[in-house]
């Protein structure tokens, strides 16, 4: 059978739409609230990726940075992050769900207990940031053993050479950091140049479902919309920064953005 | 787990850039593979370029002014009563500390690679301050990442490298000290890798860092190695050397010629900031055995809670104010080879007091760290052995701290 995340692009496929991503970090601010942030895009969303927090997170931008501070202060913990996404899975069940994370924390917790609570939480994706490929080719084997997608990165700095491997060794998605940067940067490379850039990628495999991140905003999405999906996680973290500072509703305030980024895609 | 003889440690690890199997690696995010593939290549065939070792000899002597000097501290010996103490002043070096090696080498690079802007990261200043000297001497332009407290607390070195024409970034998240100025350091160098080259002021960092600044400051042990031959006509029997540990960069470069000895002959001693006494604090992940986790892309002994969230440290001396240490220091640690203790922040205080009363000498707050286990290991030892400990750094960038704590001028 067909995992969820591919079913998941396929649907976005036969609407003629690329799959909406969305990223937010567990437990901002709180884990009550992060998990009702989830349910509510999830209406809105195709895929949900699902941050775990790191205190030291080296490819990520203020936003995220400032959203994972917050979560870590306020006393999330790994156990927690699983029990948001079975939670989440328990009302959701057929909507994917992607952790992602810096590798350390994996690494504490023990690889095989970690994919083994992924199991159990229904976890559908890993995204570790900072285990590349050849690295990551035990960890993401074990990974498939178990069911769960690893997904590869691949960024305009990889080689053609390296690129055909990654794609060989990739499960059903695949994710292209659209440009040299942290997430949350601003885009500033062309949408086409990034365009083209994915279709090089998309060429390779066709069967692969390629997402394009980073640097991706409500002002940006649509002109990236030819991709088979799109994510976004700095634009969100920044609407729950702001609703906090503002004291408004996040859950409405990020769940309008995400409907709003969904409208752009149509 | 292994040592191996005959080969420079900086050199003993697998293909995947480990050592022992499990130290050091390369953790990165996709966007890095190719820029440190590249510059890991660029190295492989720059440290067998005799034009460019030509090169940096030239610098290292003429810039750096090396060797550094190799002196008995007499007064303090005798106060002491047991073994001789001598000293490495390493910090006689252009810039007042080893800091300058790895510099230097790192500028040769990036002017190898076409490349025109350099960035790196510091904790006590010197680092950075000798980035910027190094860049300012090969027209490169620079940027210092630096945490916002230790800009505050390491202000000399701060000037210095405004003065260089460097570009100081405070760094505001986390504790505000090293370990974010490494993570701010490579973000910047995630989004800048097509023009801009990194250089990491430690042996810690993803593998091909530890290697480049292992082989930059492997100068100092050279030297010594010369230096103990010249005034002991051999190799003496009983030598302990003493060296502070941060990221472990000095230390591994005042033993890398010594590792292939009898540990019973030459005694490596690491010394790691051991924090305020009072407080549960500190920078000593090996001394104080921590667990194996990964930060800044790579496996090391590491300050971290179960979670592998990374804990604050604290420490009197920016430049050990770290987490992590270098992965070849892990390895030397459960290779037995080395011996790894700390001293807490009074200690350092007070041995940089009793170093300065007896000695012409001003050892900044990371070497006095290893002057404090040299003053406590010394009065039990036969007057045959020698203690060296390498100062590696000057206190004038330390001037405000010691005025605050010692009520120095």
């Amino acid at each position: 059978m067909s995992s969820l995340i591919n079913r998941a692009f396929q649907n976005a496929k036969s609407e003629n739409r690329p799959a909406l991503l969305t990223y937010t970090v567990a437990g901002d601010n709180t884990k009550k609230k992060s998990l009702e942030i989830l349910k509510s895009i999830s209406n809105y969303a195709d895929i949900c990726e699902l941050g775990f927090p790191h205190n030291t997170p080296i490819a990520d931008g203020g936003q995220i940075q400032t959203s994972a501070y917050r979560a870590i202060k306020n006393g999330i913990k790994i156990n927690d992050v699983f029990s948001i996404a079975k939670d989440f899975k328990s009302k959701k069940k057929d909507k994917p769900i992607i952790l992602m994370g810096y590798y350390n924390m994996i690494f504490q917790y023990n690889e095989n207990k970690f994919l083994e609570k992924c199991k159990k939480s229904k976890v559908d994706g890993l995204i570790v940031v900072d285990l590349p490929y050849p690295e990551n080719k035990n960890f993401a084997a074990k990974c498939k053993k178990k069911g769960i997608n690893f997904i590869q990165l691949v960024s305009p700095t990889t080689s053609k050479i390296r690129l055909k491997k990654i794609i060989k060794d990739s499960h059903d998605m695949i994710y292209y950091i659209s440009m040299l940067s942290t997430t949350g940067g601003k885009l500033k490379v062309s949408p086409k140049k990034i365009l083209e850039r994915y279709r090089k990628i998309k060429n390779q495999n066709k069967s692969k479902n390629v997402v394009i991140g980073f640097g991706i905003t409500e002002k940006t999405i649509k002109s990236l919309k030819k991709a088979d999906g799109l994510v976004v996680g700095s634009a969100i973290c920044k609407e729950i920064s702001n609703s906090i500072n503002k004291r408004q509703n996040a859950v409405t305030n990020v769940t309008n953005i995400v409907k709003r980024l969904k409208n752009k895609i149509i | 787990m292994k040592l191996k003889k005959g080969i420079p440690l900086i050199d003993q690890h697998d293909q995947h850039g480990f050592w022992g199997g499990k130290f050091g690696g390369s953790f990165i995010p996709e966007t890095l593979k190719k820029p440190v593939e590249d510059l890991t290549n660029e190295f492989k065939k720059l440290r067998k370029d005799k034009k460019f070792l030509k090169k940096r000899d030239f610098y290292f002597k003429n810039y750096i002014g090396t060797p550094t000097s190799f002196v008995k501290l007499d007064n303090l010996t005798n106060h002491l009563g047991g073994a001789q103490i001598w000293a490495k002043v390493v910090s006689e070096a252009n810039g007042g500390a080893h800091k300058i090696y790895n510099a230097t080498v790192h500028a040769l690079i990036c002017k190898a690679m076409g490349k025109k802007y350099i960035v790196g990261d510091t904790g006590a200043g010197y680092a950075g301050k000798m980035l910027s000297m190094a860049a300012k001497k090969f027209g490169l332009k620079c940027k210092i990442f630096m945490g916002a407290k230790d800009i505050k607390r390491q202000k000399p070195n701060c000037d210095a490298m405004r003065k260089n024409g460097a570009e100081i970034v405070p760094v505001y998240s986390g504790s505000q000290t090293l370990v974010d100025a490494v993570s701010e350091c490579m973000r910047y160098w995630v989004s800048n890798c097509d023009n801009t080259h990194m250089c990491v002021g430690s042996t810690v960092g993803p593998n091909i860092f530890v290697k480049i600044c292992g082989w930059s400051t492997a100068q100092i042990s050279r030297e010594l190695k010369v230096q103990l031959k010249s005034e002991f006509k051999k190799i003496p029997n009983k030598i302990k050397l003493i060296n502070c540990v941060g990221g472990g960069s000095s230390a591994y470069g005042f033993w890398s010629e010594f590792i292939d000895y009898d540990k019973k002959q030459i005694e490596l001693i690491g010394v790691e900031a051991g924090g305020p006494q009072k407080s549960k604090l500190h920078a000593a992940p090996l001394s104080r055995n921590a667990k194996i986790g990964i930060l800044h892309g790579a496996a090391s002994y590491l300050c971290q809670n179960s979670e592998g969230q990374i804990n604050d440290t604290e420490s009197i001396s920016a430049g050990l104010d770290y987490p992590g240490v270098s992965p070849m220091h892990c390895f030397l640690k459960d290779t037995k080879r080395a011996r790894y203790t700390y001293a807490t922040d009074e200690e350092a205080l007070n041995a940089h007091q009793m170093v300065t009363k007896f000695e012409n000498l001003n050892p900044s707050l990371e070497p006095s760290h290893a002057f404090a286990e040299a003053i406590k290991i010394a009065p039990k030892l036969s007057k045959d052995t020698i203690i060296i400990v390498n100062s590696c750094g000057d206190a004038k960038k330390d001037r405000d701290i010691l005025r605050e704590r010692l009520g120095k001028k």
